[in-house]
């Protein structure tokens, strides 16, 4: 019974063939590998309860299945764990390595030989290491290690074939050193496999759990032998080193620079929003919403509902009414949530891929420390701006529950969506640039004093920033395709049955009459204390529906532009969509979630009524509006001033990043 | 000196690294205990970049002021 892992991936094995395993380092060409060793036929499958796909295709009798690229094997993140499943239960292992980055690279092979399984060894870019001045013997490599090294650049096709030829001469390697051959040999009296030992040795309380055996307290040692001993490789098969740096390099510092790392991150935002919120936004959705989903497919599917149930009847109501399951639910992930996230997907992949990501990581991480988070948050909120739903997931790459807990509080709080932010966006336009500026300083305000907030009062502590930075390079338009295409699909595949139980909830809240009861209880809040016309409030709740519904509703009020902007503050703020709130409810407990709605609630109404009592102070419109800017900057300044002196007497402890 | 308080170019010794996972981590990285490291890049206040032959990392600022370091000339 122990040894079932691997099993949780449903892969059929023929009777002879071999789990051909591909592992390595992020970002070394490892796909190009897959692609070349299994053709076309590939599938894809999500590793149970994670986000992450694995890729898995046939090379003759064999199975060939592809990893995420880490830097060890353990349990410090998803990606660590699912390749510490595959790489455990593989028959042979196809180490890919980028020469240039030998020292961080070889940690991994030498940890995969430890476990004993037989590897063949891809040193891949090479001519990037002869190119900066590198030279690898990869022969004494090979003898050193005691597995077939093989010379490969893999994206220009070269040795691919010598290492698919080679594939049956992998075989098991030497170990790091003596003393962790003798620890081994004792552990695997009691668990049988090599590579369980190791990692039990190493500290690994899932595999230990297994086992039913209580971690060992190794970790330390045995990395360091093999650190020392990886050290010692690299000293003896690298040598001419020549210093000098090449433009990518000092590109990959202009981009972290706040001087100038700060204007290429806006020239990439701007980039953004003319492809997603001009191009995809604007022509795709136009086509894909308006023209298809509602002008085609909901008349059709409202008729051949019609054939069967009353459209009049409750039954017919929600399937294909106004928030009906096949109507709204289809239109709203179809029409309009898939071209927006294969968007934000696309730019996030590329970015990923070119090794932009982690040094924008490095350039925000500042900021983003200031409200408990680290620089790695960025990716949720830029995907935010896409589909708050989306980005909630995504706060799983997070290295703890706290930072979840603030991101999601934060993303559901002040992030517009895309759907949202298109509406908002014009009814901005309309107005002056003051009114803008009020919008912007008030919401970002707000994202700021309660992540401050949040971060002082919040037990435990977030984890710091520890991140490799891979090389620059021009992302492959393959990997990058591939990346968006399997990403958005996960994403769509978990979202739509959240999508569907929303607009059913609505569905059920309206005929009940519940949605008129919210409505006719925020009434009066929306008269008297943010001075909105009444039916603004119809607006608020149509939010809790689509975001941008909300903020569509609010175009056809008649109001003034100070109005339009406490309404836009608070819509902006007002809790997040639906789904969203699903999604919430499924992330984190109920309780939590709960929590998380009411307070945006709570805040939204708050901080709509504060921008209504200030800008309404002085009888001159102007004035009022720059005393609310400067109000709101000003209690910026004092929250972070009030929790950093109440911050000093307490000593800040680190936990890990991955 | 802690590393958040080196400049940029300088060249150290890490002497010491707090949190088990952070070192084990950093051992992955090569930037273990008692490495030899060079400051690539310095974001006021922020992440320190550190360089070891071609391995580039990010470290954190208040992960930075817990880190020994040791000047070399």
């Amino acid at each position: 019974m122990a040894h079932c892992h691997g099993s949780n991936i449903k892969i059929d094995l023929p009777e002879h063939g071999r789990k051909i395993v591909l592992a390595g380092n992020p970002n070394v060409g490892k796909s190009v590998f897959f692609n070349a060793l299994t053709g076309m036929y590939v599938d894809v499958s999500n590793y149970p309860g994670t986000t992450l796909d694995i890729s898995y295709g046939r090379l003759g009798e064999d199975l060939v299945i592809d990893t995420p690229g880490v830097y060890g094997i353990s349990s410090f993140n998803d990606e660590e764990r699912i390749a510490r499943d595959v790489i455990l239960s593989a028959d042979i292992v196809i180490n890919v390595v980028d020469a240039v980055h030998l020292e961080r690279d070889l940690f991994l092979t030498q940890q995969i030989i430890d476990t004993g399984v037989p590897v063949i060894v891809a040193l891949n870019m090479i001519d990037d290491a002869q190119k900066q001045g590198l030279k690898v013997d990869a022969d004494l490599l090979e003898h050193l290690l005691g597995v077939p090294v093989m010379e490969t650049v893999a994206i220009k096709g070269k040795g691919l074939d010598q290492v698919k030829n080679n594939i049956n001469k992998a075989r098991s390697g030497i170990i790091s050193h003596p003393e962790l051959q003798k620890m081994l040999t004792k552990m695997k009296a009691r668990v049988a496999s090599q590579g369980e030992a190791l990692l039990i040795l190493e500290g690994d309380p899932i595999i230990s759990g297994r086992h039913g055996l209580q971690p060992a307290k190794h970790r330390e040692e045995i990395y360091l032998m093999r650190r020392e001993r990886v050290n010692d490789l690299v000293g003896h098969v690298i040598s001419e080193i020549k210093e000098g740096t090449d433009f990518k390099t000092k590109l990959g510092r202009w981009m972290i620079t706040p001087v100038t790392g700060i204007p290429i991150l806006f020239g990439m935002l701007y980039l953004m929003y003319q492809v997603i919120g001009v191009f995809v936004a604007q022509t795709v959705v136009g086509i894909t919403e308006e023209t298809i989903m509602v002008g085609m497919y909901e008349p059709f599917m409202q008729s051949l509902v019609s054939k069967f149930v009353d459209l009049e009847s409750w039954l017919g109501y929600m399937l294909a009414g106004e928030f009906g399951v096949l109507t709204m639910t289809v239109t709203y992930v179809l029409g309009l949530l898939m071209p927006l996230v294969v968007g934000f997907y696309f730019f996030l992949s590329a970015f990923e891929d070119s090794g932009y990501l982690p040094r924008l990581a490095a350039l925000t991480d500042r900021m983003l420390s200031l409200v408990g988070l680290n620089g790695r948050a960025i990716i949720p909120i830029i995907l935010g701006f896409g589909c708050v739903t989306l980005a909630t997931v995504v706060t799983r790459l997070l290295g703890s529950v706290r930072e979840r807990r603030i991101a999601i509080f934060l993303l559901a709080l002040a992030i517009p969506c895309s759907a949202q932010l298109g509406v908002i966006a014009g009814m901005l336009a309309g107005l002056g640039g003051i009114y803008l500026t009020l919008y912007v300083i008030v919401i970002f305000s707000v994202m700021a004093i309660v992540g401050t907030l949040l971060n002082r009062f919040m037990p435990g502590k977030s984890s710091d920033l520890l991140i490799d930075l891979p090389p620059l390079r021009i992302p492959r338009i393959e990997n990058v395709i591939k990346k968006t295409v399997t990403k958005s699909f996960a994403f769509l595949k978990e979202a739509t049955p959240l999508f569907a139980l929303g607009a059913f909830l609505i569905s059920v809240m309206n005929l009940t009459g519940l949605l008129a009861a919210l409505q006719n209880f925020l009434a009066p809040i929306t008269v008297g204390w943010l001075n909105l016309p009444k039916d603004a409030s119809t607006a608020f709740v149509m939010g809790i529906v689509r975001r941008d519904f909300g903020a569509a509703g609010l175009t056809d009020l008649a109001m003034d532009p100070l109005s339009t902007i406490v309404a836009l503050i608070t819509i902006t703020l007002f809790v997040p969509c639906i789904a969203a709130i699903l999604v919430l409810f499924k992330e984190r407990n109920k309780k939590e979630a709960a929590i998380m709605w009411f307070g945006s609630l709570t805040i939204a109404f708050l901080i709509g009524g504060i921008v209504n009592k200030l800008t309404g102070m002085f009888a001159n419109e102007t004035t009022g509006i720059w005393f609310t800017i400067l109000v709101f900057l000003g209690t910026i300044g004092l929250t972070s001033l009030l929790t950093r002196i109440r911050n000093n007497t307490n000593v800040k402890t680190v936990s890990q990043e991955g | 000196m802690v590393l958040s308080e080196v400049k940029k170019g300088q060249t150290f010794k890490i002497l010491s690294i707090p949190n088990e996972i952070v070192r084990a981590q950093a051992i992955r990285f090569g930037i273990a205990e008692g490495a030899i490291v060079t400051c690539d890049e310095l974001v006021p206040a922020g992440p320190v970049i550190l360089r070891k032959n071609k391995q580039e990392i990010a470290v954190g600022h208040g992960l930075a002021r817990e880190i020994l370091v040791e000047a070399i000339q």
